[in-house]
């Protein structure tokens, strides 16, 4: 991976694998996200694509090779993580919901009210605050998971397909806001996803994954300039990346089926 | 308009619903009751063999000063080995869940405990605790304790993994992890563990008198029954089981109560009711 110009990386994986028993998950897999970049890491399920995240969130260790920080991660606080499902506590409110983080680190109530209302306003729920998570549908919910993840301003943010679940059309306006607090916020995001048009609409890079054990297979750059917008999803030129990414992809699982 | 006639619809429905819920089972109780009386007249049962309603509300009239003594006894029992039930077993599964070997250890031992029948242990208990109200308390906690220890295990081992995850990512100590994440996923389980315990705790407190016989002028409902049936006031025994039985419905109701209204906000089985 070609580590010239351009920023510094945030955090890299170098050669690592894991396995789970017998089952080989991922080998030799690397990936760099350099600062304030958006990497998607796209696959077919199975292929290891959250067992990177759990990786770089330190849930767990790999077996062989290195993960390295950059300085300005090292200097923050522990990475933001969005899962599938909004995994919000049911009992709490929407405003106990996002402080979590915050009231884990051992700040007040009182101390952690401006980076709640900050957080719960970058996803459009300040009115919102006091509601519980089941008064919310399934987009408003991972809304709240997102400034859950946000609330302590980390450098990396992981997501975890965390659009999946969700029904198109509040899949794309949650893609829209994701880029729009991006470019408000300037945070690193490794994104996980199995949607091609998910991974070109919003990566600057994508890294497309072989199945079981999963490998960085072709790394492909989105040089669409932000904001992107709806009219993004209609140009030639997203068309284009979709059926590049497309055929890298069809490729890796034909690569795979060689190996096995 | 269509939709807001079928919304004012649900609204009757579930007002019915609601009504039916009380009516159905009051209107069972009443023709019951007429029932039972009509057979008793018209069989001519004699009262030491099946004493009519209106007999039995008569003794509960009549001996209620001895009866409501006995009933707060019993009650006071029940009350307290739930108490005791609840705090124990919630406090234990705490513990046991803290260490993987811990619970090994020691839950296939509460089993046990729990399997043993506690009328077959009630000559020991009588032998090792001094003191009546010791003895019955004893027996009575020793029932109702298991369901509230297994249930709350299961809740606090049923916390969202991803939860777990994102503590462990924001370093959570296990204190938070306890009492930000556990504890609130065991809530539900508790409390369903307690609402057992409740009916537990009564029975406990009166198979205990029974095997262990009564503490004088601390006498419970079982040993009014026992008296009663001695001296052939079958009317009196009556009397006895319908307090016995009022008062497990006003346990199980109250705890119900207890439980609507700390889950009202969040969990599934509350907010079923609401609607």
């Amino acid at each position: 991976m070609a580590a010239g110009a351009g920023p510094a990386a945030l955090v890299a994986l170098d050669g690592v694998e894991k396995r789970f028993g017998d089952l080989l998950a991922l080998a030799d897999f690397t990936l760099e996200a350099r600062e304030g970049e958006l990497v998607a890491l796209l696959g077919p399920s199975g292929c290891g694509k959250s067992t990177v995240l759990r990786l770089i969130a330190g849930l767990a260790r790999p077996g062989r090779g290195r993960i390295a920080w950059g300085p300005a991660a090292t200097a923050a606080g522990p990475p933001g993580v969005v899962f599938q499902d909004p995994t919000l506590m049911p009992w709490a409110t929407v405003e106990a919901n996002v402080r979590l983080p915050l009231r884990l680190a051992g700040i007040a109530r009182r101390d952690a009210r401006p980076a709640v209302a900050e957080a719960l306003a970058s996803v459009g729920l300040s009115a919102r605050a006091d509601a519980y998570p089941r008064e919310l549908s399934g987009g408003m919910r991972m809304r709240v998971s997102i400034a859950r993840a946000l609330v302590t301003r980390p450098a990396l943010l992981l997501m975890d397909e965390p659009f999946a679940a969700l029904d198109e059309i509040t899949r794309f306006r949650l893609n829209d806001d994701l880029l729009a607090i991006r470019a408000r916020r300037g945070a690193t995001i490794v994104f996980v996803t199995h949607s091609v048009f998910e991974a070109v609409f919003l990566a600057d890079r994508i890294v497309v994954m072989t199945p079981r054990p999963g490998r960085a297979f072709r790394e492909i750059a989105v040089a669409a300039p932000h904001p992107r917008t709806a009219a993004f999803r209609q140009s030639p030129a997203f068309a284009a990346r979709c059926r590049e990414v497309s055929a890298a992809l069809a490729a890796a699982m034909e690569g795979a089926g060689d190996d096995l | 308009m269509i939709s807001r006639g079928e919304a004012a619809g649900d609204g009757e429905a579930a007002r019915r619903q609601r009504r039916d819920r009380w009516l159905l089972p009051a209107a069972v109780l009443a023709l019951a009751l007429v029932a039972w009386q009509a057979l008793v007249s018209a069989l001519a049962i004699p009262h030491y063999i099946l004493p009519s309603p209106g007999r039995v509300a008569q003794a509960l009239a009549a001996g209620f000063p001895a009866l409501a003594l006995s009933w707060w006894m019993t009650l006071k029992v029940a009350l307290m080995a739930l108490a005791l039930a609840a705090a124990s077993g919630a406090g234990l599964a705490v513990l046991l869940t803290r260490r993987r070997w811990l619970e090994m250890s020691f839950l296939p031992w509460m089993v046990v405990l729990q399997v043993t029948p506690i009328i077959a242990i009630a000559p020991l208990i009588f032998i090792y605790i001094d003191g009546h109200l010791a003895r019955v308390l004893f027996c009575a906690w020793l029932v109702a304790f298991f369901p509230v220890l297994a249930n709350t295990v299961l809740g606090l081992r049923s916390a969202d993994e991803h939860l777990g995850d994102l503590m462990t990512i924001h370093r959570a100590r296990g204190w938070q992890r306890l009492w930000l994440l556990e504890l609130p996923s065991a809530l539900p389980h508790f409390l369903a563990g307690v609402r057992i315990a409740g009916g537990l705790s009564l029975v406990g407190a009166v198979v205990a008198e029974f095997a262990m016989g009564s503490g004088g002028a601390a006498a419970g409902l079982a040993f009014r029954i026992l008296e009663a049936s001695y001296r052939l006031e079958t009317a009196r025994m009556f009397a006895a089981l319908v307090l016995i039985v009022l008062t497990g419905v006003a346990i199980h109701l109250a705890v119900g109560l207890l439980a609507h209204l700390l889950l009202r906000r969040w969990h599934a089985s509350a907010l079923a009711r609401e609607s």
